[in-house]
């Protein structure tokens, strides 16, 4: 039969009582939820794309990393490694973020994505900022970002800003094209995936820079007398007929036409 | 690692200790949980969301200050706080048959007792466990700090706000209506 016990500890030899009995250790899994969600771990999981397997990482603070690979333990421990932080393998994103990672991929600029940015400068946070107005399916030079982050001759470290944005996709650096019109590296496995990218939201890369190249790097409309960057979509909606294009900012300005209040062509300096 | 070295090392560097605190502490802070909300999955929860907050104040603490925290009483506070939203929000007190007695989940049974034991012992706290859930809060609470988190009554009255003679009547009277609730529950052979 049970034993004759206490339902508080004895006070003459400190047995425990039955009530204490009654404390169960927490569960499995619990301190991990804690640490991630205040940052202090990370988990990681794939998502599939067009160019490859993405693994995300994240944590309670927001993405700290998309990257492509192959292999879940691999991309973990490069994280881990990368981060100092300890990294969960997962088999898949929690539902709310896997939802808005994906709308964010098929171009929803404005689903919110929480990002874990801590150690980055203001100057690379300022760039990958502007770089997410850039829409689904356009592109901007180098020059635009550094003259709108209010740096324009910092050209440059915009480059090389966009070159460590951790989480690519995320924010759209392939967005973000060289100030000759070419269309420039890309962190997440090399210039082919910044085509296919760019090519999957409907751009036309080779035509892009072949425009380029022939001097057209500015498009207007020679009944609004507006002057766009090439994909802004007022300029791609200017009909045949009607389409001018110019070498500068400059040129279009000694002509009359003023620069378009959506994509706010600017001047641009040799980068 | 005890906790006045703790809060040292929190003060020194918040991200590098608090791992240790919660390794420290999540099982008092679960067990409180439990007892008090008397439902595994609400108890979990709760757990974590104190343990994220008591993250989230230190972070906003100045050095002194965090040297200065009681650990226990304090991640106590936040946990009976957090039970008690929880409480308000309308949701009852429940403890659920499955859960409770879940293999693995049993505190291992001395090695002299055979499996009967441990299942007669296994029923016995789930008993106990359901009268303790049915406990008024103002009784439940100060039994459940006191005998399921072990915190003395110098903490209790951190935690609580109320005088430790008045604590002490409270656990003392929650006993005892436990003791009652047992015998009419035919448990009093377990309870002295």
């Amino acid at each position: 039969m049970m034993v004759n016990r206490s339902l508080e500890m004895a006070a003459a030899d400190g047995s425990p009582g039955l009530l204490s009995g009654l404390a169960e250790p927490a569960p499995v899994g619990l301190a991990d939820e804690v640490l991630v969600e205040v940052g202090l771990a990370d988990r990681i999981a794939p998502v599939a794309a067009a160019i490859g397997t993405l693994w995300v990482a994240w944590n309670g603070r927001g993405v700290a990393t998309v990257d492509l690979g192959d292999d879940g333990p691999t991309m973990a421990a490069a994280h881990e490694a990368q981060t100092g932080r300890r990294t969960l393998l997962a088999d898949a994103l929690p539902p709310a973020l896997a939802s808005a990672v994906s709308r964010r991929l098929a171009g929803d600029r404005h689903v919110p994505i929480g990002l874990d940015l801590r150690g980055r400068t203001r100057f690379e946070v300022a760039v990958w900022r502007k770089a997410l107005e850039i829409p689904f399916g356009e592109v901007r030079p180098y020059g635009w970002i550094a003259a709108e982050i209010g740096k324009p001759r910092a050209v440059r470290a915009v480059g090389t800003a966009l070159g460590h944005n951790p989480v690519p996709l995320v924010v759209p650096c392939h967005r973000v094209v060289r100030s000759d019109g070419s269309i420039g590296n890309y962190s997440l496995g090399g210039p082919h995936n910044k085509r296919a990218i760019l090519a999957a939201e409907g751009l036309d890369p080779e035509a892009l820079e072949d425009a380029a190249h022939r001097g057209e790097r500015l498009v207007g409309s020679d009944t609004t007398r507006i002057v766009c960057w090439p994909t802004c979509r007022h300029a791609r909606r200017v009909a045949p007929g009607h389409r001018v294009t110019f070498h500068s900012l400059r040129e279009a300005d000694a002509r009359g036409y003023r620069p378009c209040k959506v994509c706010r062509p600017v001047a641009l300096t040799a980068a | 690692m005890d906790d006045p070295t703790l809060a040292d090392a929190l003060a020194r560097d918040l991200d590098a200790a608090f791992e240790p605190l919660v390794l420290a502490h999540a099982d008092r802070c679960y067990a409180i949980a439990l007892r008090v909300l008397g439902d595994p999955h609400d108890a979990e929860e709760v757990a974590q969301d104190a343990l994220v907050r008591a993250y989230r104040a230190l972070a906003g603490y100045e050095q002194a200050r965090i040297r200065d925290i009681r650990l226990r009483p304090w991640l106590a506070t936040i946990v009976v706080n957090q039970c008690r939203n929880r409480l308000r929000r309308g949701r009852p007190a429940t403890t659920p048959l499955d859960g409770l007695a879940e293999i693995g989940r049993e505190p291992a049974a001395p090695a002299e007792h055979g499996p009967v034991a441990v299942a007669e012992r296994s029923v016995e706290r789930e008993q106990l466990a359901r009268l303790l859930a049915a406990l008024p809060e103002r009784y439940r609470v100060p039994v459940v700090l006191r005998h399921v988190g072990d915190l003395s009554y110098a903490e209790l009255a951190e935690v609580l706000g109320r005088p430790e003679g008045t604590l002490k009547a409270q656990v003392h009277r929650g006993l005892a209506m436990l003791r009652v609730a047992a015998a009419q529950a035919g448990l009093e052979e377990a309870i002295a």
